[in-house]
């Protein structure tokens, strides 16, 4: 048994507590009660006469084939986006991990992206990529169209995954070179001195034992990639959505349908929707996915 | 530890909260001047422009102050007058663009410009705003009820020096010219002979007004909350389609950011030739394109036979907020006045390049020669485009619920049509499809109300 250290009363560790709970209860919890009435309710923008309308926001929402593309490429774009900034953070930190000269400077400059505002990182992008002007304007003199994020939706799907790629890594670089630097060195050097190369150590031993924070990375990085303001930002940014609804995802629709187009009940409805699908995919990885992860 | 943009969203909707922390309090420290907000949705040199007119205001008179914040947008002044209209802390004056018009016309959030300016003792002749511009504002029976501030139309540019050299010996004043000349600028070498970008403003409503047709049913929204929208059965199919066969033919050129150059910065780089963008950019071309180069501006081309109306007004007016104290009406009623005397109508177009909205601002501006030469040559004729003819129904203006969707639904149509070949009719009805959806939605959420 541990030896603990207990508050006598029950006030003061709730006083403590009080901060934090009030800042929830604030910023989270009255608003999502308040889009759960607007989700059943017609309202006029500037008030009025709230009708009742029952599920007919969510019939809307649910009725409309754009709604369904804007599911179909959000999932796209939280996979993609969780996958590659996983990838990329992991190789950047194996590399790093080995220590080799310079790699302390290496590390300051893989963390870097993530200090910049994804819009900032979006219309930076836009030109960078952009067909006619950016760097793949050669490339598409001679082979027209081969990279047109404007004419095809997977170009500019392909767009903002890198863009979001190109900022989160640095994110998941961060955890995974703290996990890999309390892999204890007396395995890898054991595994070193029997003749297996880099590559070898980091498949048997090192991801393994990266195994848990694999898991909270693409807890997150899915989250991210569903809800995040960066999402968001880099959508806005880059494509607005397009073309023709190619890079329409969830969070850009709401906060269009909401900000722009004044339909709050439907963006209210639609806000429940995804924090519904939120929960199903964190559910499925705790489920299905944690049951594969030691964490001892 | 995750940034996540629900807090926004949610907090966003839920209008009441976000906007507590706005600091103004009410209690002055100069307990003799009475204190007003104005916000507005400019920026840049534009918003540098408006804290002048501020401030000279406030120099005029020991009164009042008013207090001008730019919220950055104009989508977001709106968003932000709403959120402040619900928590109580509304601005007395606020800046609402030309598709915003109809949700604070509904809204019973203001006080109607006659009515502000007759309260407190202020004759303003109504007659003397030009009707193009008024009408757009105005109620279906001629009231104001807010004041037009800068007001701005599209127009045709076209790029002299390259006209000479593809020997093209008349001005763009029709379509078919346009296609002529587009021929002729190709033929010469020039790889963007017309450049355009998916903006509804010029290709859809102006188009349309110019040419009488309608958007909408109900005289374009004027008449009843439940006008439907018919842009996918009017002329202006054909002219998508007109478009899109110089596009295949590489006359007209896609122009958008995404693409790496909008429309404006496509034509001071010389790399387009003709382009249609508002008034409003007169004063950056001019600033832009390299010393000696040649250009003109016109009004838009019309299609030959066809008679000539008005063009639409865009910009934004201004609005006065219900609920606040008398003495902040006084302030904003000598605000109004104050900007609307010719000095100041005359100060603000020199330095923005807006036009005037009043026909003793522009007649004042004319008599100075304003007009004469360059920079600000060429910049009546938006005035003649906007009063060519008496509004029609079709060019009265528009008055649909949640047009900033229509327009988008219509961008969209346009980015498909042109950009993945999508049909033009089918593109077209699926995006009038869509924009009806929009408008039943607006009719029922505002159910019980009428337009007057």
């Amino acid at each position: 048994m541990d030896k603990r250290a207990v508050f006598r009363s029950w006030w003061l560790p709730t006083a403590f507590a009080l901060p934090q709970l009030a800042l929830i209860v604030l910023f989270f919890y009255w608003p999502a009660v308040a889009v759960v009435r607007w989700a059943f309710t017609l309202e006029p923008p500037f008030g009025g006469s709230a009708e009742f309308v029952g599920l007919a926001n969510f019939r809307e929402v649910f009725a409309d084939p754009l709604y369904w593309n804007s599911v179909l490429v959000s999932l796209t774009f939280a996979l993609a986006g969780t996958l590659s900034t996983i990838f990329i953070g992991l190789v950047l930190a194996l590399a790093v991990d080995r220590q080799l000269p310079g790699s302390g400077a290496v590390r300051f400059l893989y963390i870097l992206p993530y200090a910049i505002a994804g819009p900032a990182a979006g219309l930076a992008f836009r030109f960078i990529l952009s067909p006619e002007r950016g760097l793949m304007a050669s490339v598409n003199s001679v082979f027209p169209d081969f990279w047109n994020p404007a004419r095809y939706g997977s170009h500019a799907l392909i767009l903002v995954i890198v863009v979001f790629a190109w900022k989160w890594a640095g994110y998941t670089f961060i955890f995974l070179l703290a996990g890999l630097q309390s892999v204890p060195t007396s395995l890898t050097e054991a595994a070193a001195m029997d003749g297996s190369g880099p590559i070898r150590r980091a498949i048997d031993i090192q991801i393994p034992l990266l195994a848990p924070t694999l898991f909270f990375l693409s807890v997150v990085m899915m989250t991210e990639g569903f809800v995040g303001a960066d999402t968001y930002g880099i959508v806005a940014r880059t494509t607005d959505g397009g073309p023709n609804h190619g890079t329409d995802v969830m969070v850009y629709r709401i906060v269009e349908e909401a900000f722009r187009g004044l339909n709050y009940s439907g963006a209210s409805a639609q806000s429940i929707v995804l924090i519904g699908l939120i929960m199903i995919f964190t559910f499925i990885q705790f489920r299905f996915i944690e049951r594969r992860v030691h964490y001892k | 530890m995750k940034p996540s943009v629900f807090p926004f969203v949610l907090t966003g909707l839920l209008a009441a909260t976000t906007l507590t922390a706005t600091t103004l309090s009410a209690t002055s420290a100069h307990a003799e001047k009475t204190r007003f907000e104005f916000w507005y949705g400019l920026t840049g040199d534009l918003s540098d422009r408006v804290q002048e007119a501020c401030s000279k205001f406030n120099q005029s008179q020991g009164d009042f102050e008013v207090v001008c914040t730019s919220q950055n947008a104009y989508d977001a002044t709106l968003q932000n007058t709403i959120a402040a209209y619900r928590a109580k802390k509304q601005p007395a004056i606020t800046q609402i663009y030309d598709a915003g018009t109809l949700d604070l016309m509904l809204s019973k959030a203001f006080v109607p410009a006659k009515t502000l300016m007759a309260d407190n003792g202020y004759k303003i002749d109504w007659d003397n705003y030009f009707s193009g511009i008024a009408n757009y504002y105005a109620t279906a029976s001629g009231e104001l009820n807010s004041f037009p501030f800068n007001s701005s139309t599209a127009m045709f540019y076209y790029n002299v020096d390259a006209f000479q050299k593809a020997g093209i010996d008349f001005k763009p004043d029709t379509w078919e010219q346009v296609e002529e000349a587009a021929r002729k600028l190709k033929a010469a070498g020039y790889d963007c002979p017309m450049g355009m970008n998916f903006d509804t403003w010029a290709t859809m409503e102006q188009f349309s007004a110019i040419h009488n047709q309608p958007i909408a049913t109900q005289a374009n929204g004027y008449k009843g909350l439940d006008a439907e929208v018919v842009f996918n059965k009017t002329r202006f199919v054909d002219q998508v389609k007109f478009l899109k066969r110089l596009a295949d033919e590489k006359l007209v050129v896609i122009k958008t950011k995404q693409l790496g150059m909008d429309v404006v910065p496509a034509f001071t780089s010389q790399t387009c030739q003709m382009i249609q963008t508002s008034i409003a950019d007169h004063g950056t071309i001019g600033r832009t394109l390299p010393q000696g180069v040649k250009w003109e501006v016109a009004m838009l081309p019309v299609w030959n036979g066809t008679e000539r109306q008005n063009s639409l007004v865009g910009g934004a007016s201004l609005w006065v907020m219900a609920g606040l104290p008398q003495a902040q009406y006084k302030g904003a009623a000598a605000f109004l006045a104050y900007l609307g005397t010719p000095e100041m109508a005359q100060w603000w177009s020199t330095v923005t390049g807006y036009i005037p909205v009043t026909k003793t601002g522009f007649d004042a501006m004319k008599a100075n020669g304003f007009y004469d030469k360059a920079p600000y040559k060429g910049r009546e004729l938006a005035i003649a485009s906007l009063t060519y003819t008496p509004t029609s129904e079709n060019t009265r203006g528009i008055r649909l619920g949640g047009f900033t969707q229509i327009r988008k639904e219509v961008g969209t149509a346009l980015e498909a049509i042109f950009m993945q070949n999508a049909d033009v009719q089918t593109a077209l009805d699926q995006a009038a499809e869509r924009s009806n959806a929009v408008l039943r939605r607006f009719e029922k959420t505002y159910s019980g109300q009428t337009l007057n």
